[in-house]
């Protein structure tokens, strides 16, 4: 599974990467975690508020700073 | 009942206790004449510095509430549906309940205009979205006055509007860059959100836009420290007097590049306020800082091409200028 995180590099993106990767050691699924920083990249998801979750190249979740709670359910299982 | 809002006013906007509390800590705890340019200076910073804190709080906090009901998809939904003239006052009013951040306005600006919404529209929600909103109304009203504070509301929006149509009339959609609308359309719904989670979220963003502003906010001060007890006020009037003509295109032209919001530049126009400077002078000041600057100025030209990008800023700076004048001839009424 490859998660990414967009986002320019603000503090709620770097936020939302730990927590992504305490999710997913929590549940103890394998997965990859991309960041992606170029907005010219972001804009390609369509995504319009930052930081955004992408998982396997499906948007779950914009502008918002997910716990890693919030980010295990939103993980397959 | 009027001397009860005055009242209200001096304590909860302008923070009167405040002021008082220091005063008292700087004359009787350091032992400095609050009339002497030392003793004055620390008395203004520090109580601009809490003063600006608190209100940044409280304001971030519950414009976040507001926020949370318009997630950019949901206003970008609302002006689809909108056409002419209404789509531009929409535009800007919607601007209005938006992040402060600059930042935050390339990606708006791609997925409004990926989506097929007007140029004239996308811009006129640029314009507004950093210029006006809900924390400019109050912290104008907590350094002059109500009236003062909805006057600059009132110009920003048809700044913003007027802006809009203008680039729309220029019929400039070819000097967006291709990228642009080839962008997809992600209308990606979070579904509604509890009471709790906008609380959470209000509450993120006041940690998140102090933690990134609260530099800015030391500097005016700073500044603005230095304006109201150093600076030989004949000096400032000679320069940038109210009955100096220059002084509305100056202020605006130094502001241009300058990258600051709302909170640092406040302290900054109340000691220029103090000094003698005109209040069209001072919104001029305010209004370039916070619309225009060169960060935002390179986001955006990966976007759009150099001409529309000129455009923009010749459009914005001369509104800009003009409500300058405009308030310098008028504000004998606002006091």
């Amino acid at each position: 599974m490859i998660i990414k995180i967009l986002g320019s590099g603000c503090r709620k993106c770097q936020a939302l990467g730990t927590a992504t990767e305490a999710a997913i050691a929590a549940k103890g699924v394998s997965a990859t975690i991309e960041k992606v920083t170029d907005i010219v990249a972001i804009t390609r998801y369509g995504v319009m508020s930052t930081p955004a979750l992408v998982i396997d190249d499906k948007v779950v979740s914009t502008g918002k700073m997910l716990s890693a709670a919030d980010i295990a359910r939103l993980l397959p299982v | 009942m009027a001397t009860f809002f005055t009242w209200l006013n001096d304590q909860l906007l302008r923070m009167q206790w405040l002021s008082d509390l220091v005063a008292w800590l700087v004359r009787d705890g350091l032992g400095l004449d609050l009339a002497g340019p030392v003793g004055g200076s620390v008395h203004f910073f520090i109580y601009d510095v809490i003063k600006i804190f608190i209100l940044l709080s409280a304001l971030i906090f519950s414009i976040s509430w507001v926020q949370s009901h318009f997630p950019p998809e949901r206003t970008r939904r609302i002006l689809g549906g909108r056409s002419g003239l209404g789509a531009n006052v929409a535009a800007a009013l919607l601007g209005t309940i938006t992040p402060f951040c600059s930042c935050s306005s390339i990606p708006l600006f791609i997925g409004f205009t990926s989506a097929g919404l007007p140029l004239g529209v996308t811009f006129s929600f640029l314009i507004s979205s950093p210029l006006v909103d809900l924390a400019s109304v109050i912290l104008l009203a907590s350094v002059f006055n109500w009236w003062i504070s909805l006057a600059y509301v009132a110009v920003g929006l048809v700044l913003a509007v007027m802006g809009g149509v203008l680039i729309s009339r220029l019929g400039m959609e070819d000097q967006v860059e291709a990228f642009v609308f080839d962008a997809p359309v992600q209308d990606h719904d979070d579904g509604v959100m509890t009471r709790m989670e906008r609380a959470t979220f209000a509450v993120a963003q006041v940690r998140e836009i102090a933690s990134r502003v609260w530099v800015y906010v030391l500097i005016g001060v700073g500044i603005g420290a230095a304006i109201h007890n150093w600076i030989p006020q004949d000096l400032i009037t000679a320069l940038i007097g109210a009955d100096k003509w220059w002084s509305v295109p100056v202020a605006t032209l130094v502001g241009i590049p300058i990258y600051a919001d709302i909170f640092g530049t406040l302290p900054i126009a109340e000691a220029l306020s103090a000094k003698g400077v005109g209040l069209g002078t001072i919104l001029a000041f305010m209004m370039s800082v916070t619309a225009l600057s060169l960060p935002s100025m390179i986001m955006l030209k990966r976007v759009v091409k150099l001409p529309l990008l000129c455009v923009f800023v010749g459009i914005v700076t001369t509104g800009i200028v003009l409500i300058g004048f405009l308030f310098n001839g008028l504000s004998p009424l606002f006091t």
